[in-house]
């Protein structure tokens, strides 16, 4: 395996100085898995600012009834590259930022298996998002179909509509490379003595995610570029009036869809079953369960997607096994939340911000899997469907889910990257901040739903404006509390805080923590030996 | 967590008295299958809420007894087989209790025979669109004008001064008490989803296809929905009224309709 390395010549050189480059060179050419990490992380906070940016500005509108500030067309926009930038710019790329910075130092391994499509990879995301970003300038503005993209609507976008197709392609481009680079690397580049079941469950879920989006990208491409046929090459897929059918996007939409929200969840479950261990003092309860429940979630979450669809009109016995199907990855995910209680129970447990963030995302989660149980019960779902129930739904399974897992994350191998603890005190601030502020934002939002709001409307009726103001206010306060995350992060990457010990919290278990601290340029040259033996289980 | 409790105990403290303004929870609405549904939706929160009490109060227990402050020195056990089978043994249980009502009112829920009445309704960008089968009465039914005036930006009106803010029609559907009255839907364009609450009804209306839904009211009265598919810039601003009538007024009514053109009257018709 490291064959691959040794034969690279640049990489070579690089070995005998052991540092980087110097200039943008180190950048635009990287090749290091450390420095396309940290630019996947930095573009995804870029992207997570931009889309929260756009977040403020749906918030600002609804704060009361009657339009004060945008019109419905461009609230329209919003939703939708709201929505765009938050799945494909924000959180997957944060997730495959994590990836390439940890897996190899998880698995003992010195790069990432395919550094140069790696740097590729990364370098798409910039182009695909600036075609999507310039969308908004273009006559007809940006898209405003919502992220869903269904047809006939979608068709209705102005200039735009071309772009959004190929940005979508080149976002679905990345993510395949990026998958492939994830898989390959795990596959073949593990230290000698880590069997597939002794391997870190971050590393797990990652390998199941990458399987996922290798999966069902190529079908959104499909079913774009058919969107795209079917708008300036006169096919009829979608589209009734030449025999095809609207609702038959839906499905392949959705195909992709389900497995797309367990893409920007399990990663998440990876880092949460990182960090407990680490601050309850105790191995992860049933690492080998966690291990098949995350498949069967991974499995499950292909033959469950036309929940997305309950009110489409299906016949009574397909929307019964999308029902039975969908609850029953209740089980699975169960099985998780009382593995990581399990893990919890009996520790000796410290509350330093990554714990938080995962205990944070442990309770909120959990409720967002309830409301998900919910929806899965059909005469319910009627109701719900397309409801701010569901809004809230997803966001609290988005934010408290994959966004303070990302946070915990960041929090949690900060001192590693940078070789200096982060403020702790401002790192609890941002936590509680970020948990009042979340649920004042999404809670009502259940309210509003259950009440008869519908999503994705510029205005509402009277009866709804008190929850909204609330939800207002709140997206303003969790807008800026993420400003305090910044600072926390730009002060340790300055090296403002006390200097890291190479294990850098209390005896944590895993490979990275036997590299130093901040993390060398090239770790790993030789394979690790694995002597701990409650080194992974 | 302390937040989370509170949004908790706010939330059962509101289910007891709903308030105008401070809706809570979905309507229990006026047909039986709404409170079929309403009932459904009950169970299957409060067996989460049971849920919730039983795992966030073991952790909240966890977080609070095993932590190293207090001296807590941390056990080592790491699986067992037993307590696995068992967290999912019961889990598939509980989806079994609920599964099995939710399969029964969505067979009743899908049972659209033998109606008394069939309204095809037709989605439009943006307006609704009623045609009463078999008789001789059709009509669109968009935005009311008070809302109109009022929606725009920079209108200098008051929402709050407008009586039912973007859910009034100029001409509403009207249907018969006790009537079981077949929805037929469909679109002239894009997607749109015809969504009135109170009757538990949600169902999309696909260019180029025919969907079908059903309700029977129980209660007189008027029940106000929207379009739940975005649909386009005024996805926003078409509504849907639905005004219950006693049979003998619904009949007159009907009789006043005889002969409507497929242009949206003016007429007062209440």
């Amino acid at each position: 395996m490291s064959t691959i390395v040794a034969d690279d010549h640049d990489l070579h050189v690089d070995h005998s100085h052991d540092g980087p480059v110097k200039g943008w060179r180190r950048w635009v050419y990287a090749t290091n898995h450390k420095d396309i990490g940290t630019m996947y992380l930095i573009f995804s906070l870029a992207m997570f600012f931009s889309g929260g940016l756009m977040a403020l500005i749906i918030r600002t509108e609804l704060f009361t009834p009657g339009l004060q500030f945008i019109d419905p067309a461009f609230f329209n926009q919003m939703t939708t590259m709201h929505a765009l930038i938050m799945v494909f710019g924000a959180v997957m790329p944060a997730f495959v930022g994590l990836a390439n910075w940890m897996i190899p130092l998880m698995i003992g391994a010195p790069d990432m298996a395919l550094p140069r499509m790696n740097n590729w990879s990364f370098w798409i995301l910039p182009v695909a998002f600036s075609i999507l970003g310039s969308t908004l300038l273009m006559p007809g503005g940006a898209p405003a179909s919502g992220w869903t993209m269904y047809p006939p609507l979608v068709l209705q976008t102005g200039d735009a509509f071309p772009f959004l197709i190929f940005s979508i392609h080149l976002m679905g481009l990345s993510s395949i490379m990026g998958a492939i680079n994830v898989i390959v690397t795990i596959i073949n580049m593990r230290a000698p003595d880590m069997t597939l079941l002794k391997m870190p469950m971050f590393v797990w879920t990652w390998l199941i995610t990458a399987y996922l989006l290798l999966a069902v990208m190529p079908v959104l491409a499909g079913a774009v570029t058919m969107l795209l046929t079917d708008q300036f090459f006169g096919t009829s897929f979608f589209l009734a009036a030449g025999g095809g059918d609207p609702v038959m996007f839906q499905h392949i939409f959705w195909f992709f869809g389900h497995p797309e929200v367990y893409i920007m969840i399990l990663p998440a479950f990876g880092v949460v079953s990182e960090i407990i261990p680490t601050f309850a003092r105790k191995p992860l309860f049933g690492h080998d369960s966690m291990v098949y429940a995350a498949s069967s979630i991974a499995f499950l979450s292909f033959i469950v997607w036309a929940h997305h669809m309950f009110t489409v009109g299906m016949p009574l016995t397909g929307q019964m096994f999308f029902m039975f199907a969908t609850m029953l990855i209740a089980v699975p995910t169960g099985v998780k939340v009382f593995n990581w209680t399990a893990t919890m129970w009996k520790g000796s447990m410290t509350f330093e911000t990554p714990m938080l963030f995962s205990l944070g995302f442990l309770f909120l989660f959990t409720i967002g899997g309830f409301s998900g149980l919910m929806l899965a019960i059909v005469p319910a779902d009627i109701q719900y469907h397309d409801s701010y129930f569901v809004v809230a739904h997803f966001h609290y399974v988005l934010v408290p889910g994959s966004i303070f897992g990302l946070m915990a994350a960041v929090y949690y191998w900060l001192p590693k990257w940078t070789g200096h603890y982060y403020n702790e005190r401002l790192g609890k601030v941002h936590f509680w901040l970020s948990t009042i502020f979340v649920n004042m934002t999404f809670f009502p939002m259940h309210f509003l739903g259950l009440a008869g709001m519908p999503r994705r409307i510029p205005d509402y009726s009277t009866q709804f404006a008190d929850f909204n103001s609330i939800a207002s206010i709140g997206a303003m306060g969790f807008g800026l509390s993420q400003l305090l995350f910044v600072y926390v992060v730009y002060q340790c990457v300055r090296k403002k805080g006390p200097k890291a010990t190479t294990a850098v919290w209390d005896n944590p278990q895993g490979l990275e923590w036997t590299v130093p601290s901040p993390a060398p340029h090239h770790t790993f040259d030789t394979p690790p030996r694995i002597t701990s033996k409650a080194a992974f289980s | 967590m302390i937040r989370k409790i509170y949004m908790g105990v706010f939330a059962l403290l509101g289910a007891a008295n709903a308030n105008a303004d401070w809706t809570l929870n979905m309507p229990k609405g006026v047909t039986e299958l709404s409170a079929e549904t309403y009932e459904i939706h009950m169970v299957v929160f409060w067996w989460c809420v049971g849920i919730a009490v039983v795992v966030f109060g073991t952790m909240i227990y966890s977080m609070c007894a095993h932590r190293k402050s207090k001296g807590a020195v941390a056990a080592n056990f790491s699986h067992s087989i037993t307590a696995e089978i068992i967290w999912t043994v019961i889990p598939v249980v509980i989806l079994l209790i609920m599964a099995v009502p939710s399969a029964e009112l969505l067979i009743k829920l899908e049972d659209a025979r033998d109606p008394d009445l069939t309204v095809v309704v037709t989605g439009h960008q943006w307006k609704w669109h009623y045609r009463y089968q078999g008789e001789d009465v059709a009509f669109y039914s968009s935005l009311a004008r008070s809302s109109v005036a009022a929606r725009r930006r920079g209108s200098g009106i008051d929402p709050e001064t407008v009586e039912n803010y973007l859910l009034e029609v100029d001409k509403p559907l009207v249907v018969p008490k006790g009537a079981k009255v077949r929805i037929l839907l469909t679109s002239n364009d894009v997607v749109h989803s015809w969504w009135v609450p109170e009757l538990a009804i949600k169902k999309d209306a696909v260019p180029g296809f025919i969907n079908e839904t059903w309700f029977s009211a129980d209660v007189v009265g008027v029940y106000r929905g929207q379009c739940a598919e975005l649909c386009g810039m005024d996805h926003g601003y078409m509504p849907i009224v639905v005004e219950v009538l006693e049979e003998d007024v619904y009949n007159e009514w009907l009789d006043r309709q005889k002969g409507s053109s497929n242009v949206a009257a003016d007429g007062d018709v209440r």
